[in-house]
């Protein structure tokens, strides 16, 4: 004989589940007869910013923002336009985007992948927001750029640096601005190769999450290929603060540099770690050692204070650029702000301009029909010199900056200077290439 | 046999945090009854005495500099500051860079002012509330005092430098007869040990050798018939929660050259605290200091590389496994005494 137990709440717990099991494919596609999601119906289009507001990221967070509203007023044909007027294309005519004002809503991404799905989620069901940017980590990235995919928005990446942005999580709706993991490897070791020899032995301590990973990965090939050993490659809790007790084994390695994949708070405090060590000032197998942070932040240099003097690192842009755009860029900014922009605010307003672009080249708001017009777009104007939108993968290809902590700041800005442009050629790799294999983009969903 | 060596002294350092935050924690359990997670937060607001405090030495006028420009073009503003401008540049720059050790002047009132409104203006309300009441509304006021730091230093680390003197390290190796630069050590971290072992000494000092001690001891062990000897014992008990922050305060202010402060810094220390309190023994002030030390040091063997490649990941749960391993054998912990949390 059976024994059915039915209770009250297991009665509840179990219409609530079936109820949002049945529910959660038609979320995205239970609005009206719309071509596609979130289709402008007024005379304004709503674009929706996922930056970082709190957590150890608010900073560049609030530069993003800053960077966006910048972008709106200019796409509105308030300020003096900044890069509109340097961009190559000349389809935005300073009114909207295909005439219809753009307005937008902010999110929280708080540096975590489920705070920025459910903040970009809200704005796209409850803001209308067509299009999503902005974030300042490559976990959050991908989580935001999957929810995209599924919801038929378009999603134009903040800061993220991940190979698998644009590698093995690629999403057709999905597109990259900011340089790559393999983008910094393959710049900075030919200037590491001519600066600290071919005979050297490396050690990395590394973010132990997507970022660092890949980051890893890349610079280790790079620097192999020119001739490097690797000596050791650490991983480091992306909770640790104090970094000495990783540091020690160094300097009993045998290594002679010491390379951080660390970023943000983790890269301040290793870097501050090696340098009290004595690192900077040791000499090993008859070499100087040397200390190497592959990806730059000129936020992130700033807390590290004097530490970071003469330490390579690579960096997607800097506001001492002298190209037309930069300066157009910076001037603007500067005006408004009063201080320079940061690489998180340059890429940020960048994909703001490259989405609005896209919209009125291709005449039409639906994702598909700006994914086609994103896809394979050559520009130039926009700070980094000439710049491909790769239709493969949807990466941006163009110069990488190589640059070093400066010795004599003149300001609380000048923090880095530019050693060496590396050409775009230099950074190419093929669509195939196995550092970015395993994924697909799929096909454009439009969603609705 | 060097590397050990190196790592016991990195141990020292962590343990010396450690275990400055867990004795004032144990001091206001002791005293109060009560379990403070705004101790953490406490940690971080002495780290930024120092940041403040070096910001106020550092109020500066603008001049302009004709020669250079700024970012947009326009004749460059350099910032002077007023105490180089009054003391002279040697002496100014003299007070510049030892910053953080003259900020512990500010800290130390301040901290009290901060522990006594804590206690008098929220936790007291609390005391006759269950333990669970106090972690939710201890913990709640750490998080306001983080975001009132946010937001007014931001969210990036700030550098603190310690002074010139100190910024560079000591060669063990060469003292204790290894290769030279095999063993070597950062002086600040020599110093915030030495640091932490005279604060720790004068605490227990207090408590040991003066009248005031003695009743705050007697408190400990029996509150009530203190009070039925008609001594003021919650007036004492304030009193220790402000020296509890202070000490957690003074422990921030000195760590501030050690990792740059940023708003969070309290955070990543607490929980470990909590079980550097638990493993030492509820109530227990000489357990809270072992506890701190050797969980520091244990920590650091962990994340040797030997270490890690026996055990992946070993060196971050380390300290929640002795803390398992502690509890399961010894329940009231290294040095705990009868009956303290076991009712």
């Amino acid at each position: 004989m059976s024994k059915t137990t039915f209770t009250r709440r297991g009665v509840l717990r179990t219409g609530a589940v079936a109820g949002a099991g049945v529910a959660l494919p038609t979320i995205f596609t239970a609005s009206s007869a719309a071509a596609f999601t979130n289709e402008p119906t007024g005379n304004t289009v709503t674009l929706g910013f996922n930056v970082p507001q709190t957590g150890p990221y608010a900073d560049e967070g609030a530069d993003e923002l800053r960077a966006y509203k910048l972008a709106v007023e200019h796409l509105n044909g308030e300020g003096d336009g900044g890069m509109m007027n340097t961009f190559s294309s000349k389809a935005l005519q300073g009114n909207g985007i295909l005439g219809k004002k753009v307005e937008f809503v902010t999110g929280d991404t708080q540096t975590k992948s489920d705070a920025a799905r459910a903040s970009a989620r809200s704005m796209i069901e409850k803001d209308g927001a067509i299009m999503v940017t902005g974030g300042s980590s490559s976990g959050v990235a991908i989580a935001v750029q999957g929810l995209c995919q599924e919801a038929g928005v378009i999603f134009m990446a903040g800061l993220t640096h991940s190979n698998d942005t644009t590698g093995k999580d690629k999403k057709a709706n999905g597109f990259r601005h900011f340089f790559n993991a393999y983008m910094s490897g393959a710049a900075l070791a030919p200037v590491l190769a001519a600066r600290y020899g071919e005979d050297r032995k490396a050690y990395h301590l590394t973010a132990d999450y997507t970022w660092g990973w890949t980051q890893e990965e890349s610079i280790v090939a790079a620097t192999e290929a020119l001739g490097w050993e690797t000596v050791n490659t650490v991983k480091t809790p992306l909770s640790a603060t104090d970094f000495s007790s990783y540091i020690a084994p160094v300097m009993n390695s045998g290594a002679d540099v010491l390379v951080l994949n660390h970023y943000g708070g983790n890269m301040v405090n290793s870097l501050t770690n090696a340098v009290q060590f004595g690192l900077k000032n040791k000499s090993v197998n008859g070499k100087n050692f040397e200390i190497v942070v592959p990806l730059y932040s000129r936020l992130m240099a700033r807390g590290a204070g004097e530490n970071v003097k003469g330490i390579l690192g690579s960096t997607n842009w800097h506001w001492s650029l002298t190209d037309a755009g930069s300066k157009a860029f910076v001037k603007s900014f500067g005006e408004k702000y009063g201080f320079p922009p940061s690489q998180a605010a340059h890429t940020c307003y960048v994909q703001t301009l490259l989405y609005a672009d896209a919209a009125s080249r291709a005449g039409s708001f639906n994702p598909c029909a700006i994914g086609e017009a994103l896809e394979g777009f050559e520009f130039d104007g926009l700070g980094n010199g000439k710049t491909l939108y790769r239709a493969d993968d949807h990466q941006c290809f163009k110069d990488v900056l190589v640059v070093q902590g400066k010795e004599n700041p003149q300001s609380e800005f000048d923090l880095l200077e530019v050693v060496e442009v590396t050409p775009a050629a230099q950074v190419t790799y093929p669509p195939d290439h196995p550092m970015f294999a395993g994924g697909s983009l799929g096909s454009c969903n439009p969603g609705s | 046999m060097d590397a050990i060596i190196l790592q016991i002294l990195n141990g020292l350092d962590k343990g010396s945090a450690y275990a400055l935050i867990a004795l004032g924690l144990t001091l206001i359990f002791g005293t109060l009854g009560v379990v403070n997670f705004a101790h953490g937060a406490l940690f971080m607001i002495g780290a930024f005495c120092a940041v403040t405090f070096s910001k106020f030495l550092s109020i500066s006028y603008t001049v302009i500099d004709e020669t250079k420009t700024d970012f947009l073009g326009n004749p460059l503003k350099v910032d002077l500051t007023y105490v180089e401008a009054w003391f002279g540049q040697s002496v100014g720059g003299t007070i510049l860079d030892w910053a953080v050790p003259l900020s512990i002047l500010m800290a130390i009132p301040v901290m009290v002012i901060i522990g006594f409104i804590m206690e008098r203006g929220l936790i007291k309300h609390f005391y006759a509330r269950p333990h669970a009441d106090q972690i939710l509304v201890t913990f709640g006021l750490a998080i306001v005092l983080q975001e009132i730091i946010k937001y007014f230093y931001g969210a990036n680390p700030i550098p603190t430098p310690a002074p010139d003197m100190f910024r560079g390290s000591f060669d063990f190796g060469a003292l204790l007869g290894f290769d030279a630069n095999t063993i070597i050590y950062p002086y600040w971290r020599l110093v915030y040990f030495l640091f932490a072992a005279v604060i720790i000494s004068a605490v227990f000092a207090f408590l040991r050798f003066t009248t005031f001690g003695m009743v705050v001891r007697a408190g400990m062990a029996d509150r009530e018939t203190v009070g039925l000897l008609g001594i003021d014992i919650d007036k004492r008990f304030t009193l220790m929660f402000g020296i509890a922050a202070a000490v957690a305060g003074l422990a921030g202010v000195m760590y501030a050259p050690i990792n740059s402060p940023n708003y969070h810094m309290g955070m990543d220390f607490l929980v470990l605290s909590f079980v550097v309190v638990v493993v030492g023994g509820m109530g227990s002030l000489p357990g809270a200091v072992l506890a701190g030390f050797l969980l520091g040091i244990l920590e650091s063997f962990a994340s040797m590389n030997e270490v890690k490649s026996i055990l992946p990941g070993i060196d971050q749960i380390i300290i929640y496994l002795v803390a398992i391993i502690i509890l399961l054998t010894r329940p009231r912990g290294l040095m705990g005494r009868k009956g303290v949390m076991e009712e």
